[in-house]
């Protein structure tokens, strides 16, 4: 019976040794990856090119040359500056109070020559074949924030949420259906008072 | 003397190896779990610009990859220097990119085929001129959706 109780210790000196073998093979057949990014939808291709009419002043005209310095509505500005720049012309609201399209919720200033709405506001990105990627994407990600922080703003005023917090919600497996619909429909309202016109089609 | 004598000469206890398995099975499981199996070798340097507030790209099984970036040192005897695009192992022209997407897709589930993302794996050195051929192409067949992969970081970092 004692022997039965004490048993004989098995030797797990050669478990370390499995384990190494393990640990080396997942090392080298794995690679430390990353899956975040910036999500775009490119444009389709159209066979007969729709001309869409649109007033000179609700294009903000974004080009980054070969060296990587950014002009923005012909003016040379700093990649820091982008933001405030981009926000300013988006958030503008142009149009007179009496004007069906009145942005209420705009806190620009108001510039007649600048864009009319957030709605009508188009920013137009184009690069030289010689620009850097570094450089498209830096621009790319600044003028997205943009969007983020007026859409931020409006999320804040209307459900006293951030943007991103309403659609990390909204992509929880666990909330009930109807929570769901709610704030998908919180979104959409979100998406239409700051919708994403960041266009890299050829503007005239 | 005989009480001293009793004592054990200097020798030290043999150190116990009994939890160096479960120390290196730690190590095992945080790589598995870390880490994802490589599917293709990128034959391309690739190193990726920086941008934090970024949106994680969908499950796996519905990512199709493609990578650009200047021939790693051993390629670049025959391939040059210049970026060039990697569709599995493959260095191919951009032309061959709508091409390539389309077989991807072909592969994938039926349910799945509407619903891929084409992430582009840039080096940060590669010019647009590729990119923009790319987009061209990934337009041509419709694969809209893309995602720029990159690193998590600062964006102004970029530019230093």
């Amino acid at each position: 019976m004692s022997k039965r109780t004490n048993g004989q210790n098995v030797n797990a000196g050669s478990m370390a040794d499995i384990a190494f073998l393990l640990l080396i093979f997942f090392l080298v057949t794995t690679s430390i990856e990353t899956d975040v990014g910036i999500n775009r939808m490119l444009p389709k291709l159209e066979k007969n090119p729709i001309i869409a009419d649109v007033f000179e002043r609700n294009i903000l005209r974004v080009l980054i040359d070969s060296q990587g310095q950014l002009l923005v509505d012909d003016v040379l500005i700093e990649l820091t500056d982008l933001r405030q720049k981009a926000i300013a012309f988006l958030d503008n609201g142009g149009f007179t109070y009496d004007h069906p399209a009145y942005c209420g919720y705009c806190k620009g200033e108001r510039d007649p020559n600048s864009s009319d709405a957030p709605s009508k506001a188009i920013i137009s990105l184009s690069n030289n074949r010689e620009t850097s990627y570094e450089a498209y994407i830096s621009v790319q990600y600044e003028l997205l924030r943009a969007y983020g922080y007026l859409r931020n703003r409006a999320a804040q005023r209307l459900y006293q949420k951030d943007y991103a917090t309403l659609e990390s919600e909204y992509k929880d497996p666990t909330i009930t259906i109807e929570e769901a619909e709610r704030l998908k429909s919180k979104i959409k309202n979100i998406q239409e008072l700051f919708p994403l016109k960041l266009t890299e089609l050829e503007t005239k | 003397m005989s009480k001293f004598s009793k004592k054990k000469s200097g020798e030290l206890p043999p150190v116990s190896t009994a939890s160096l398995p479960d120390i290196v099975f730690m190590l095992l499981f945080f790589f598995m779990t870390v880490t994802v199996m490589k599917d293709s070798s990128l034959k391309v340097e690739n190193v990726l610009p920086n941008a934090n507030e970024i949106k994680k790209l969908e499950k796996k099984d519905r990512v199709i990859y493609i990578y650009v970036g200047k021939p790693t040192q051993e390629f670049q005897k025959v391939f040059g220097s210049e970026p060039k695009i990697q569709l599995n192992d493959k260095f191919a022209n951009p032309s061959a990119v709508g091409d390539y997407i389309l077989a991807e897709r072909a592969k994938k589930s039926e349910d799945l085929q509407n619903v891929l993302t084409t992430s582009l794996k840039v080096d940060k050195n590669a010019n647009m001129g590729l990119i923009s051929d790319i987009k061209q192409e990934l337009r041509k067949v419709n694969a809209l959706k893309v995602n720029y992969t990159t690193y998590d970081g600062d964006a102004f970092r970029n530019l230093q």
